[in-house]
């Protein structure tokens, strides 16, 4: 099949040659693909967009998983925030608040928008519903930024993975961060070649990150990653806009991500037999939750 | 090239809280009820490497059912599958693994009723993508991005040709299709993936050929 781009060096080639956004180049891809129009692809990429910002609110409202396991952090950083104390600064903690908002919905079987998967489902809305604040861009901006973080995920699940059961953490949530980073950089005005050294960045940081969920939920470490997945994206967007470069060049980065997943271990990929999920801690809420369901026993555990 | 679509990396809109395991079961559950045609009576369903370690902590155990019942990744319903499947007659077991598949997250659906028996592999390969691997023993490899018709037949001259021709003569492109056997002279498998989706009155009248023996399809 012919596509536009293969990598992120022909994404941005093109993108300097043709004068043209990543999130342009991205949709006339997708129309190359699918035969629809530009208004029936942006009308559903809205859609998701729109299902992001309601799971957001949804999740700073307050919600508690099936097990009791996660829920309710994203309100604890809002309120801190408020008191106007944050030392990190609160458009970082804005990012990371939603984001564990987003991710806080998807443990308690809410209704999310995968960006690439539902484990890492929070970096990106995470990133864009708190820079929006900062930015004020229109719908159809914040659209543009959902099609470039799509482009650079196309780029990765196609050449590596965004899979980790196949990669490991650094494949869902490295790749999350690494792409919201990027569509920030295009967002905040920023060069196609910037967006690719934030990506590279960012992905840099995530290498070696492995999968291992306490008990096999989608709960415990992956909230806290999306937190810290978004705080990355945020940080290594601002060094890109700041003219700091990768020498490593994007690619390369995402084919380090490739190797580092296939030669780590298969207990370190979501299997839960390494890792936290088998810390005594962690083997302790495995045998609760198998048990009885739920974590009635698993709060008597931690007090 | 595994991931075509944009809507692959940002989406699917879906139930948490597993791509691959949830929105991913979803779909292979559904792609099989699909292929069998109907709601089954009953499934066994086979759970293999990541998919028997953690099934039941990403709801992959209802997700699955709920696909079986026809729901998308994003139905509410995939919740309470198991009170729904227990209402409308359907019977289900689980069977976690412990041998090793190519693939992590793999499942072997077996759907019954009085009518027939169908066995359906479907692998979940990340962002809530999925493939048929294998149908009936057969080896294949189905997406589910496509409309897809898969014809059993007798291994003869002429089945080939005579399927093609009737997809013709409903103006049904053809956008890739690939034949297998077992063995020489007998049961023969031909996926055929198509650029749109396929109204009943073909299978009916694919049905109709000689020695063709069974249709179904995937529409998307």
């Amino acid at each position: 099949m012919d596509v536009l781009f293969h990598n992120v060096r022909e994404l941005v080639e093109r993108a300097e040659n043709e004068n043209k956004k990543i999130a342009h180049l991205m949709i006339e891809q997708e129309m190359l693909i699918s035969g629809r129009t530009e208004d029936e692809i942006r009308t559903q990429m809205l859609k998701n967009l729109e299902v992001m910002e309601a799971a957001v609110e949804r999740g700073l409202n307050g919600v508690q998983s099936v097990t009791g396991l996660t829920g309710g952090d994203a309100v604890l950083i809002q309120n801190y925030m408020k008191e106007g104390k944050a030392l990190s600064g609160n458009l970082l903690l804005d990012a990371v608040s939603k984001a564990v908002a987003t991710n806080e919905v998807n443990a308690a079987m809410g209704t999310i928008c995968a960006t690439p998967t539902a484990g890492s489902a929070g970096v990106v809305p995470g990133v864009l519903f708190a820079v929006k604040n900062q930015l004020q861009p229109t719908k159809e901006q914040m659209v543009d930024f959902l099609f470039t973080t799509g482009a650079f995920g196309f780029v990765v699940a196609n050449n590596a993975s965004i899979s980790g059961a196949a990669g490991g953490c650094q494949a869902e949530v490295g790749s999350a961060a690494a792409m919201a980073a990027a569509g920030v950089v295009e967002m905040a005005g920023g060069t196609a070649q910037q967006s690719a050294e934030a990506f590279a960045i960012t992905m840099k940081n995530m290498l070696g990150l492995v999968c291992d969920p306490v008990a096999g939920l989608v709960e415990v470490p992956c909230v806290k990653r999306n937190a810290m997945g978004a705080a990355n994206a945020m940080v290594a967007a601002d060094m890109a806009l700041a003219g700091v470069t990768s020498r490593i060049p994007c690619d390369e980065v995402i084919g380090a991500m490739f190797r580092i997943g296939q030669s780590m271990s298969p207990n370190l990929k979501e299997t839960a037999r390494g890792g936290l999920a088998v810390t005594p801690t962690g083997k302790a809420i495995s045998k609760a939750i198998l048990e009885n369901g739920s974590l009635q026993s698993i709060k008597s555990l931690s007090h | 090239m595994k991931f075509t679509s944009v809507f692959d990396i940002i989406g699917p809109v879906m139930i948490g809280p597993s791509s691959s395991h949830t929105a991913g079961a979803a779909r292979i559950g559904r792609v099989a009820r699909d292929l069998f045609g109907r709601q089954p009576k009953k499934v066994t369903i086979h759970l293999f490497g990541s998919f028997a370690e953690t099934y039941r902590g990403h709801g992959t155990d209802v997700a699955l059912i709920g696909g079986l019942l026809n729901y998308d990744t994003y139905d509410e319903r995939i919740k309470t599958s198991f009170i729904e499947a227990e209402k409308q007659g359907l019977s289900f077991e689980f069977i976690p693994e412990t041998a090793h598949t190519e693939h992590p997250n793999t499942a072997r659906i077996v759907l019954e009723d009085d009518e027939g028996e169908m066995s359906v592999v479907g692998i979940s390969i990340g962002g809530g993508k999925i493939e048929v691997s294998e149908v009936n023993g057969f080896k294949l490899r189905l997406t589910g991005g496509m409309p897809a018709i898969l014809v059993v037949h007798d291994d003869r001259a002429g089945c080939i040709a005579n399927v093609a021709n009737c997809l013709a003569m409903h103006d049904v492109n053809i956008a890739h299709m690939e034949v297998s056997r077992i063995e020489r002279g007998h049961t023969a498998l031909m996926v055929i993936e198509v650029d749109q989706n396929i109204e009943p009155k073909v299978l009916q009248q694919i049905s109709l050929i000689p020695n063709i023996t069974k249709v179904s399809k995937i529409n998307t």
